[in-house]
C-alpha cells in the first residue's frame, strides 16, 4: 500500500487524532470524580495544617468535621452573608470581583482545649504561578496561631520551599496590626536571620534566599487577602 | 538475552549515552535537578513514556505516512504524557504534584524525539521497548548524579534530609547559592563528560 499518498496520509492523520482523542477523554472523565476527591481531601489538609493538625488524606474527611466547627461567608463590611457553603467558594473568582462584591469564606476550628482560631485563606500569584494558603488568627484577631502556604509551580529548591515547615513555622507568634493598622507579615531578604538583623521580630520573618520573588509575592498576598476581612476582624477581636 | 539485545540496554549507559556523548536532554537536566526528589520522578516517568512511546511507535512503524511521522511521534508521546499525569493525579495525588511542572518537560524532551526517529521506526517492538529503557536509564543515571551533588552543596540536604550538620553552619559554613542556579548543572555535567572521557579511550576524537 502507498503510505504517502495524500489520500492515506488524510485518513491515517484523522483517525489518529480521533482515536487519542477519544482515548484521552475517556481517561480523564472516568479518573474525574477521584481527582477531585483529591482536590477536596488535600484542600482540607490544609486548612487543618493552619492549625496544627496533622491529618492524612483518608482522615482528611473526619477530622475537618470535627474540628472545622463553623464555616461561613462574610463580605467586605464584615457581615455574615447566610446561605452559602464557604468550603466551596471560589477565592480566585471572588477576588476578581470588586471589594463591596466578594463573598469571602472563613472557618473556624475549635481545638482539643476549647479555644477557637480563626481561619483565613489565602490566594495570589507567585513567579511562575498560583500561590495559596491559609493563615489562623487567635482569637485576638491579630497574633498568628499558625500558617500553610502552597504553590503550583514554584522554583524547586528555592521558591518552592513556602510549602516546607521550615518556612511557616516562624509565622505563628507574628502579629498582622500596628496600632490597630494592618501591615501583615513582612518578608525580610537575606536569608536565616534577615528578620532579626532587621529589628522585626513582631511582624516579620526570613524570606527564603535565592527565592526572592515568590517571598515578596507571598508577603503582598497575605497583606491583600487579610485586608478584605479587615473590617470582620476588627468588629470581632476578643 | 543475546549480546545484541544486551548492547541495547548497556549502551546508553555508557558509550552512547544520550546526556553525555549525544548531548541530547540537557534542557530538563538543567531544569530537574536542583534537588535529588524531581530528578528521581523525572526519570521514572521519562522511562515509562520513552519505552512505551517507543513500543508504540514501532508496531506503527510500518503505517506511518513518512511526511507526517514527526506530527504522529509528538501525537503519540503527548498522549501518553497526558494519560500518565491524569492517573497519577487520580491514584497518587502527591507525586503528581511533583510531577506537574515536568509534564511540559518530558514531552519537549529531546531523547524522546531522538529515540524514536532513530530507533522505533526501523526496528521491531522488543528492541525497541529495551532501547527505550536503556536510553531512560541512560539519562536517569547523570540526571541523578547531577541532582546529588547540586542538591548536597546548595542545600546541603539529601532527598530533602539535612545532611550538613547545623555545626558546620555555625562555623560560617554557607551554601553555594551557585549550585541551585542553572549553569552550575552544565558544569557539573561537563565534569561528568570529562571524567566520562579520560576512563573510556574509544570516545576521544582522533583528530
Amino acid at each position: 500500500m502507498d503510505t504517502n499518498g495524500n489520500l492515506y496520509t488524510f485518513i491515517y492523520a484523522s483517525v489518529l487524532v480521533i482515536v487519542v482523542a477519544a482515548a484521552l477523554s475517556f481517561t480523564a472523565l472516568k479518573l474525574q470524580p477521584i481527582q477531585n476527591m483529591n482536590v477536596k481531601n488535600e484542600k482540607m489538609q490544609n486548612i487543618l495544617a493552619s492549625v496544627h493538625i496533622e491529618s492524612t488524606a483518608k482522615t482528611a474527611n473526619n477530622v475537618f468535621e470535627k474540628y472545622i466547627t463553623k464555616s461561613f461567608v462574610v463580605n467586605s463590611k464584615g457581615e455574615e452573608i447566610k446561605g452559602k457553603a464557604a468550603f466551596d467558594i471560589n477565592l480566585k473568582q471572588e477576588y476578581k470581583k470588586d471589594t463591596e462584591q466578594r463573598e469571602l469564606p472563613l472557618y473556624e476550628a475549635t481545638l482539643e482545649d476549647g479555644t477557637i482560631k480563626l481561619i483565613i485563606p489565602l490566594t495570589g500569584k507567585g513567579l511562575w504561578g498560583p500561590i495559596w494558603g491559609y493563615v489562623a488568627l487567635e482569637s485576638d484577631m491579630n497574633t498568628l496561631y499558625g500558617a500553610v502556604f502552597d504553590h503550583k509551580g514554584e522554583t524547586p529548591g528555592l521558591g518552592a520551599d513556602i510549602n516546607k515547615d521550615w518556612f511557616q513555622k516562624p509565622f505563628t507568634g507574628k502579629t498582622i496590626f500596628e496600632d490597630g493598622k494592618l501591615i501583615g507579615i513582612r518578608v525580610h531578604k537575606g536569608g536565616k536571620g534577615a528578620a532579626l538583623a532587621a529589628n522585626d521580630t513582631e511582624h516579620g520573618v526570613d524570606a527564603i534566599s535565592g527565592g526572592t520573588i515568590t517571598s515578596k509575592a507571598l508577603e503582598a498576598m497575605i497583606f491583600d487577602c487579610i485586608s478584605s476581612y479587615k473590617t470582620y476582624l476588627e468588629n470581632n477581636k476578643k | 538475552m543475546s549480546t545484541k539485545t544486551l548492547k541495547l540496554l548497556s549502551d546508553p549507559l555508557n558509550l552512547n549515552n544520550p546526556i553525555t556523548v549525544q548531548v541530547l536532554g540537557i534542557c530538563s537536566a538543567l531544569a530537574v535537578t536542583v534537588k535529588l526528589e524531581p530528578a528521581v520522578v523525572m526519570s521514572l516517568s521519562v522511562l515509562f513514556v520513552l519505552a512505551f512511546a517507543n513500543v508504540i511507535i514501532s508496531l506503527l512503524r510500518n503505517t506511518i505516512p513518512s511526511r507526517i511521522r514527526i506530527i504522529v511521534q509528538l501525537v503519540v508521546i503527548a498522549a501518553l504524557v497526558i494519560i500518565v499525569d491524569q492517573v497519577l493525579k487520580a491514584y497518587s495525588y502527591e507525586v503528581s504534584k511533583q510531577l506537574s511542572v515536568f509534564v511540559g518537560l518530558i514531552i519537549t524532551n529531546c531523547i524522546l524525539m531522538g529515540r524514536l526517529e532513530a530507533f522505533a521506526l526501523g526496528n521491531k517492538p522488543w528492541p525497541s521497548f529495551l532501547d527505550g529503557v536503556g536510553n531512560a536509564a541512560g539519562y536517569s543515571i547523570i540526571l541523578i548524579i547531577v541532582a546529588f551533588f547540586r542538591e548536597l552543596f546548595g542545600s546541603g540536604s539529601i532527598w530533602g534530609i539535612q545532611i550538613i550538620p547545623d555545626s558546620f553552619y555555625d562555623f560560617g559554613y554557607v551554601n553555594n547559592g551557585l549550585m541551585i542556579l542553572p549553569p552550575m548543572a552544565l558544569i557539573i555535567v561537563a565534569i561528568i563528560i570529562w571524567v566520562q572521557r579520560s576512563k573510556t579511550r574509544e570516545l576521544i576524537e582522533t583528530n
